[in-house]
């Protein structure tokens, strides 16, 4: 219980920011008409590519004789970038096309 | 200073991810939107290759600073470079039709970078337990969405068409599911030194992520895919919580959570619960189907010109576009009918079901590519009441969302999912390839129906010839 306690107090503010993201996250999707649901899925997918930040981070603090890890890491960025340019493109294009019309 | 600076280059990022999320929601800023998000990756990307500082604590304790490699730097450009050539050219280059599991596809790719980063840190951080949850977590998260995003691909190309059931799956999965937290969780108290056991963790999770999807039929993929898509989000937001990085942090938390009211608003739109979707695994005949009451009645067929001249005296004609006309490449061929029509003063509108194509929205992306005017796009609560004032309604590759027994057969498997009434309107004919039943794998009574004609054939030729007897008409 102590430790439990302990650990929300030395994170509240990670604690306040999650919640508080996840409500802006539920905000930001509400409303939205049927037909782009299909682009926000897409527009989404390209926004967790954000994880590439983190692999970028690891690759920075690796050790350059550790062959394996190197492997790993610039594996890992090379997904993360397709999940992000791939990602973004593609909503481009889908938006691209409603856009046209107007 | 570098430091302070790379925090603004986060900060920058998370609110444009807010605001481009946000602009994203209304058709008239939605392109702009993407854009800006877009922008926001690239500023936390290059800040964090150029601004990131790596401070490792020497022997007295004190915090100095250790250059990064040259290697390294090639190996991240080289990566990043290769990605980006990659990730566009596909993105250019797939068909709109194979979109869905193209998002799919990068979702995955996503999934897997979270488990990556995972099974490289847990060496160095196992002796603290935060950092520690945060890598697990984020790598059993990953790894599922990674092998269920591969599978979700393979069942939307058509490589993986049946839904595979072992006995009694759902026991199955569960017990997996148990399996994968337990030993997570017991990775997390022991923290075993060496890779063994990680990768085993690893392994078990992937295996889950295939069992987790397998099972459901190619027509919930959407839902699928939208899932997974926040689980991705969480890997994300729990890579965040390791490197304490607040951009990882909002980006993900946004996915997971923005992805989650995107799903269930999906299920919604089927009228069926999430648990329904996982767990209830119809779609392509599985024990659900075959049900109700057997009232069937004969088919009647309908010829391309009985159909022209049927179309040409008609007052209003409401086109129900499906999946089957994406298949096809349709979409250009009824733009060109409808424009047929309207210019024999042949009042014309689509009819877009919720869940038409393979992704709410999907319908009306493809038939945007092919010039069909948005106004002409009618929802389905818009379009259902003016059936009753429909001459023809030409339903073309749809089969479920038109299936009456949404509405009346309590013991179907889609029973309470909202459909297009079509069975109002004067005349119904319905183009498919052949008589096989929908992706829910459930008859269709529409086709018995009395008003109802069948108009066999792919939906591209049938419709090029239905075009060209049009036009000998006059």
């Amino acid at each position: 219980m102590e430790t439990i306690l302990n650990f929300i107090d030395a994170h509240k503010e990670m604690i306040y920011f999650v919640i508080l993201s996840i409500f802006v996250g539920v905000e930001v999707i509400g409303g939205v008409p049927t037909v782009l649901h299909t682009p926000l899925m897409s527009g989404a997918n390209a926004i967790h590519g954000v994880v590439i930040v983190g692999a970028i981070h690891v690759m920075l603090n690796v050790n350059p004789d550790n062959i394996l890890a190197l492997i790993l890491g610039s594996l890992a960025v090379l997904l993360g970038t397709l999940n992000v340019v791939g990602g973004f493109v593609v909503t481009d294009r889908m938006l691209e096309m409603f856009k046209k019309k107007k | 200073m570098t430091h302070h600076l790379l925090e603004i280059c986060y900060l920058i990022g998370s609110v444009t991810f807010i605001i481009g999320m946000k602009m994203m929601g209304n058709a008239k800023t939605a392109r702009r939107g993407n854009l800006i998000g877009a922008a926001g990756m690239i500023i936390a990307i290059i800040g964090t290759i150029f601004l990131h500082e790596n401070r490792v604590e020497n022997i007295d304790g004190v915090p100095t600073e250790v250059p990064v490699s040259a290697t390294v730097y090639g190996l991240i450009f080289g990566a990043i470079g290769l990605g980006t050539v990659i990730g566009w050219m596909t993105a250019k280059k797939v068909q709109m039709t194979k979109m869905p599991e193209l998002v799919s596809m990068f979702n995955g790719m996503g999934g897997a970078c979270a488990a990556l980063i995972g099974l490289m840190e847990y060496e160095q951080n196992r002796n603290q337990t935060g950092a520690l949850i945060a890598i697990i977590a984020g790598m059993v998260i990953g790894s599922v969405s990674f092998s269920g995003s591969i599978i979700a691909y393979l069942k939307l190309n058509g490589t993986m068409n049946k839904p595979i059931r072992l006995p009694a799956y759902n026991i199955i999965n569960t017990i997996v599911m148990i399996g994968v937290i337990g030993f997570a969780g017991w990775m997390v108290y022991a923290s075993p030194a060496g890779h063994v056991m990680l990768y085993a963790l690893f392994a078990v999770a992937l295996v889950y992520g295939i069992l987790f999807t397998v099972p459901i039929g190619g027509a919930d993929m959407p839902v699928v895919i939208s899932l997974l898509n926040s689980f991705t989000g969480l890997a994300a937001a729990f890579g965040g919580f390791l490197y304490d990085n607040y951009v990882m942090l909002t980006g993900g938390i946004l996915v997971g959570s923005a992805g989650t009211l995107l799903t269930l608003e999906m299920c919604k739109a089927m009228n069926r619960p999430l648990s329904n979707v996982i767990f209830g695994a119809f779609g392509g005949g599985g024990a659900a189907a075959g049900t109700g009451p057997d009232v069937k009645g004969s088919i009647k067929d309908v010829g391309v010109s009985d159909l022209a001249v049927m179309m040409n005296y008609s007052k209003k004609v409401v086109i129900v576009p499906g999946y089957g006309l994406a298949v096809a490449q349709a979409q250009h061929v009824i733009h060109e009918l409808e424009m047929l029509l309207e210019e024999r003063g042949v009042e014309v509108k689509y009819a877009i079901h919720p869940v038409a194509g393979r992704m709410p929205g999907h319908m009306n992306v493809l038939l945007a590519e092919s010039n069909v005017a948005y106004e002409k796009l009618v929802e389905m609560d818009d379009i259902n009441p003016e059936f009753d004032q429909t001459d023809v309604v030409l339903v073309v590759g749809a089969n479920d969302v038109v299936n009456p027994a949404a509405k009346s057969d309590p013991a179907s498997p889609i029973y309470g999912m909202p459909i297009l009434e079509v069975d109002r309107a004067k005349h119904i004919v319905v183009n498919k390839r052949s008589m096989s039943a929908g992706y829910a794998g459930i008859d269709n009574l529409l086709f018995y129906d009395q008003k109802c004609s069948m108009f066999f054939g792919d939906a591209k030729k049938a419709l090029t010839e239905l075009v060209a007897e049009l036009k000998t008409m006059d």
